[in-house]
């Protein structure tokens, strides 16, 4: 039989966040690179909340443009509301959040996809991946036609074997009602990859005429809109804006939820697969915050384009008519119409632990996964692991070295090393607390994080490396500007600071010193220096937040410092860990099992004690003495 | 192939090297008996090394060739049970330091190779017999210097100060996780007025550190003993208060040039204290040199001192230097010893009584040994009794530990700080994380890449 037959350098399956960063990754590397796609109409598709960003998505999508991505500018040319989160707090968990106009979202991935050289996509079904001697050689399609390719990344998202659930109805699609991908499990199972089944859910949508919003708080964007890109302008962005808003559940609407508990699939045992717990349905939170009377509901538009409104924190999988019976208790939607209903979604993925942090599989090379395939939940993980993913298959196409972020470089470091490092039971959602360094590991400072490796690898122009650099420069050098600034204790200042309420000067200082205090600030001392040049809001960021946190920053580096000596400790490769009897058993059979690359890594391991590491390093230093290696 | 320590056997000398009593050489690892069975020659003809029952003893000769090198008691101890976990062999001679020295070698030569420092206390951690911080314990043993030192040292081996930091952990990572959690989810878990909560429980924590921290003091002079500085100007009787301490009950005494302090050191124990005399050569040189050279001696030892005997002439009126002296010593641990209370003209002067200077003081007559007794008494009133409860307390008395417990407090002091500066919640943890990973370096739950060197490098050759 005759069938189709092409090489390309790069393959990717899937066109979500995590195929769209992973494709054009690859092919923008120079690599020929084809994706595929069920649906081109739903590329960048996103099927729950309709927004970019929050509280630490927000910095993934900073580092992922940093490096060279696209999910910060897509954002920027199609969000319709734009907002700061958690300023209150400090510097390091402030997160930008943009509404998206989904259509838009999708369209303009789309258009750049289509649009970028080397790259080509195409509709179609992976059915089969062609492994030959533990090396990845190609991919056959449902339709028979075989790619030969160099490497290959797997971004099926929530389409493996996806089923849609609520109430006694289930159909056997992915999201939205697409197409599910039925074939390649079978295929990724006789390669020797493990499947598991999660599962994640999103609201319903609801038709905007049939909300009253008298009832509702109104939520707005921020007056000046942040971008998320480092190359976007910011007055290029500024626009009109639209609300969302939030109400509250109530006790009805949890008494309606308790006494239909019985008749969800989470509960009845028709789903097997494990949701997320920091992102749980109404019921599941109606059953473990048995004490709270109230859960946010947050009622956001879907975009421009439509009447649909998403009610975010409301996702559910209860039988349609207990979703209409709930929702309605709810203060502004007593009338409410559902558009689509909520659902749950149950799909195969895999335990990443059988990846290397390069997120090429341990036992198959030449082949990448990225996205919700490997356990994470939500677009933002999803588009960071695919950039990762297309960045290193292209890197590994091209015979290049594999680049690795740590868990001191980024939140992309954390989530990736967490995935392929520690158990999970649920999708994997990125969080603040998951970032040990995260003082340093900022959304203002991902691009002096990280645009050098993006820069080295090719994937950030020159240009805009060359505005970090500069922006670096400038930080430095009014910072040091500062600190030589002296300044007395006039009457003048002494006013200021009484206004101020921050102490009298004894003696001189300089400015920084001042700066350094929790009630002032950079802008507040621009009348006591007359020499200031204009400098962009940016740099103004950076001075403030170093000079402010500095001893925290200090001590925040020593912790890192401390974290890179365990991670340059080097494990053997395929090492027998049971040869070590000082090892506890379960520490001995996890470390045979995932062969961590490093004493970092293995510390990470759950069931390796910090008393198993100590017995690691003192043998590790007798190995190496013994086999003559110096550490 | 896997390197294997198996394959590998230690051998050193593992008692002090001293030229009068017995010492022993211990062989651990695969080739132990096997080294054992080459050179012994048991009394019994149908004897062999490898036929011996574990944990037994055994008495012959070192023979090697023609040559008989010493006769011995051979102990065989088999894997598992023994320090190592390994096949233990113990050769103890009774030769002197050479014959030793010379026996070691031979073991060498059939197959052991020179055991690094604690190599034989890694052994057992590595085979997973005794656990991080019972490794340093044993190392507290091995240098224990009292009974009183001993006695903590086994209660640590025990774990008794792991329960205590295991719970001032627990404390701080509630916290850690409280505010991670506020901050993950804020819709569910508040951080209102949760600082104002926060300082209470640091305060606490701070005093908790510090309550350990005072016991310090008193740890490590129960496990090394106390500092003494005998200082007093030239010709008070400083020389001959040193030879009566020294002649009081069959004195140990032993001369040791300081490993970590400069100056030659002398110890004695001294009705269960163990005092360090420090430079007690300088104290002899000084009897006859100008007077000048008292002050600047008694300047340099108050600062390494934990006790200070200020000799007086009681049968002398007071000098200038006396007077200079008393001002650098009296707001240390000090004792006033009024001396030469057998002389006729002896009258101490009511300026340097215990109302004045609120020192302690005692008359003594150095010469007749007559006080000493009152001496003993006040030392240990001041040094034991009260502030000490034996085995009802646990001290820290490691330098390590000490060190640890500091970080942490700093750290903690850190968070007040911060608290006080009204910084916001999420800057609470990086300090928060530093005290609690100061305090798991204690026990040996923190991650640190050279804790477990830093406390296997301690250990002499041996052990």
């Amino acid at each position: 039989m005759n069938v189709l037959e092409e090489t390309y350098d790069v393959l990717v399956v899937g066109a979500g966040h995590a195929g769209c960063e992973a494709a054009l990754a690859a092919a923008r590397l120079g690599m020929e690179t084809i994706m595929f796609t069920v649906s081109v109409d739903s590329i960048a598709l996103m099927p729950c909340n309709p927004n970019i960003g929050g509280s630490s998505k927000g910095h993934l999508v900073r580092e992922i443009d940093a490096l060279g991505g696209e999910m910060g500018k897509n954002i920027d040319k199609t969000f319709i509301q734009s907002k700061m989160l958690n300023i209150s707090k400090g510097p390091a968990v402030h997160s930008l959040r943009a509404q998206a106009d989904k259509q838009d979202y999708t369209r303009e991935m789309r258009r750049t996809l289509e649009n970028t050289e080397h790259l080509t996509v195409r509709q179609g079904e992976i059915a089969e991946i062609i492994v030959e001697n533990g090396v990845l050689t190609g991919a056959k399609t449902t339709s028979g036609a075989i790619y030969h390719v160099k490497t290959l990344v797997l971004a099926t998202g929530t389409y493996l074997k996806a089923r849609c659930i609520y109430g006694e109805v289930s159909n056997y699609t992915g999201p939205n009602g697409l197409q599910a991908a039925n074939a390649l499990t079978d295929s990724l199972k006789e390669n020797g990859i493990e499947l598991r089944r999660f599962k994640t859910g999103t609201p319903a949508r609801v038709d905007k005429r049939s909300i009253d919003f008298s009832k509702m708080e109104e939520q707005f964007g921020d007056e000046n809109i942040v971008p998320f890109s480092f190359s976007t302008n910011p007055e290029d962005i500024q626009k009109e804006q639209v609300s969302c808003w939030l109400t509250y559940t109530n006790e009805e609407t949890h008494q309606i939820i308790r006494d239909n508990i019985h008749r969800s699939p989470l509960f009845s045992g028709m789903i097997e697969g494990t949701g997320p717990r920091y992102c749980p349905s109404i019921e599941d939170k109606v059953v473990k915050f048995a004490d709270k009377n109230r859960h946010h509901v947050f009622v956001e538009p879907e975009g421009l384009y439509t009447n649909e409104m998403y009610l975010g924190g409301m996702s559910s999988s209860l039988p349609e008519d207990v979703q209409y019976a709930m929702y309605r208790t709810v203060p502004g939607l007593e009338h409410v119409k559902i558009v689509r209903n909520a659902y749950a979604i149950e799909y195969d993925c895999i335990d990443a632990r059988q990846l290397k942090p390069t997120l090429e599989f341990k036992e198959i090379s030449g082949l990448f996964s990225g996205g919700q395939f490997n356990g994470s939940s939500g677009y933002e993980e999803a588009a960071a692991q695919g950039l990762i993913a297309g960045i290193n298959a292209a890197l590994k196409a091209k015979g290049e070295e594999c680049i690795v972020i740590d868990r001191s470089e980024g939140y992309i470091g954390v989530l990736i090393d967490d995935l392929v490092t520690k158990e999970s039971h649920e999708p994997y959602r990125m969080m603040t607390s998951r970032a040990e360094y995260r003082l340093l590991l900022r959304q203002d400072n991902a691009d002096l994080r990280l645009s050098a490796i993006g820069h080295k690898i090719g994937l950030v122009s020159e240009e805009a490396y060359a505005r970090v650099l500069e922006k670096e420069r400038l930080t430095a050098e009014e910072i040091k500007r500062l600190e030589n600034v002296l300044i007395g204790a006039s009457a003048d200042m002494q006013a200021f600071l009484e206004a101020h309420e921050s102490t009298p000067l004894k003696t001189g200082t300089n400015l920084a010193e001042l700066i350094r205090r929790p009630e002032l600030s950079y802008e507040m001392l621009a009348e006591f220096d007359p020499q200031r040049l204009q400098l962009p809001y940016y740099v103004i960021e950076q001075v403030n937040i170093n000079i402010k946190y500095d001893g925290y920053i200090k001590r925040q580096l020593k912790q890192v410092e401390q974290f890179k000596k365990l991670e340059k400790k080097k494990l053997p490769e395929k090492f027998d860990y049971s040869a070590i009897s000082g090892l506890r058993m379960e520490a001995q059979q996890k470390l045979n099992l995932y062969q961590p690359m490093n004493i970092g890594q293995a510390s990470r391991i759950s069931g390796v004690s910090p008393a198993d590491i100590s017995v690691l390093l003192i043998y590790l230093q007798q190995y190496n003495a013994a086999n003559g290696k110096v550490q | 192939m896997l390197y294997s320590m198996e394959n590998d056997t230690i051998a050193a000398i593992a008692t002090a090297v001293s030229p009068a009593g017995i010492g022993i050489i211990r062989v651990s690892g695969e080739k132990a008996i096997e080294i054992a069975e080459k050179i012994f020659q048991s009394v019994r003809p149908d004897f062999l090394v490898r036929e011996a029952k574990s944990h037994t003893i055994h008495y012959g000769k070192i023979v090697w060739g023609e040559i008989v090198y010493d006769e011995v008691l051979l102990s065989v101890m088999r894997a598992p049970n023994t320090y190592t976990k390994e096949d233990i062999v113990e050769i103890n001679c009774h030769g002197g330091p050479f014959v030793l020295k010379r026996i070691l070698e031979l073991v060498y030569e059939c197959g052991a190779r020179p055991a690094g420092p604690g190599e034989f206390t890694k052994r057992a951690f590595l085979n997973g017999r005794i656990d991080l911080s019972q490794a340093e314990a044993v190392m507290d043993v091995i240098h224990a210097e009292n009974e009183y030192a001993l006695q903590n040292g086994v209660g640590q081996l025990g774990g008794s100060i792991s329960h205590i930091i295991k719970d001032l952990r627990k404390q701080l990572i509630y916290e850690i996780a409280f505010i991670e959690s506020a901050l993950d989810d804020p819709e569910h878990i508040s951080l209102d007025g949760y600082s104002h909560g926060l300082q209470g429980k640091v305060d606490h924590l701070i005093e908790k550190i510090s309550e350990l921290l005072r016991g310090a003091d008193n740890g490590r002079i129960m496990k090394e003993g106390v500092r003494t500085a005998i200082v007093g100007k030239p010709n008070v009787g400083k020389s001959s208060l040193l030879n009566a301490m020294l002649g009081e009950e069959r004195a140990i005494v032993t001369s040791i040039a300081g490993t970590t302090r400069d100056t030659l050191e002398e110890s004695i124990y001294f009705h269960g204290i163990t005092l360090h005399l420090i430079d007690t050569a300088g104290i002899r040189e000084t009897e006859d040199i100008v007077e000048k050279i008292g002050v600047d001696k008694a300047k340099e030892s108050v600062k390494k001192a934990d006790l200070i005997l200020f000799v007086l002439d009681g049968s002398e009126p007071l000098s200038a230097e006396d007077y200079e002296i008393l001002s650098l010593v009296k707001d240390y641990r000090t004792i006033i010893l009024w001396n030469k209370s057998d002389k006729e003209t002896y009258q101490p002067s009511a300026e340097f009584s215990k109302n004045e200077t609120c020192i302690p003081v005692v008359e003594i007559s150095a010469k007749h040994m007559e006080g000493m007794q009152q001496l003993e008494t006040l030392m240990k009133d001041m040094f034991y009794s009260g502030e000490i409860q034996m085995n009802s307390q646990v001290y820290i008395t490691n330098a390590r530990h000490k060190t640890a417990l500091e970080q942490a407090k700093k750290s903690l002091e850190l968070v007040q700080q911060s608290i006080d500066d009204g910084m916001p919640e999420d800057f609470y943890s990086v300090d928060l994380m530093d005290a609690y990973e100061s305090l798991g370096s204690i026990i040996g739950e923190a991650l640190e890449d050279d804790l477990a060197e830093q406390i296997f490098e301690k250990f002499c050759m041996g052990k």
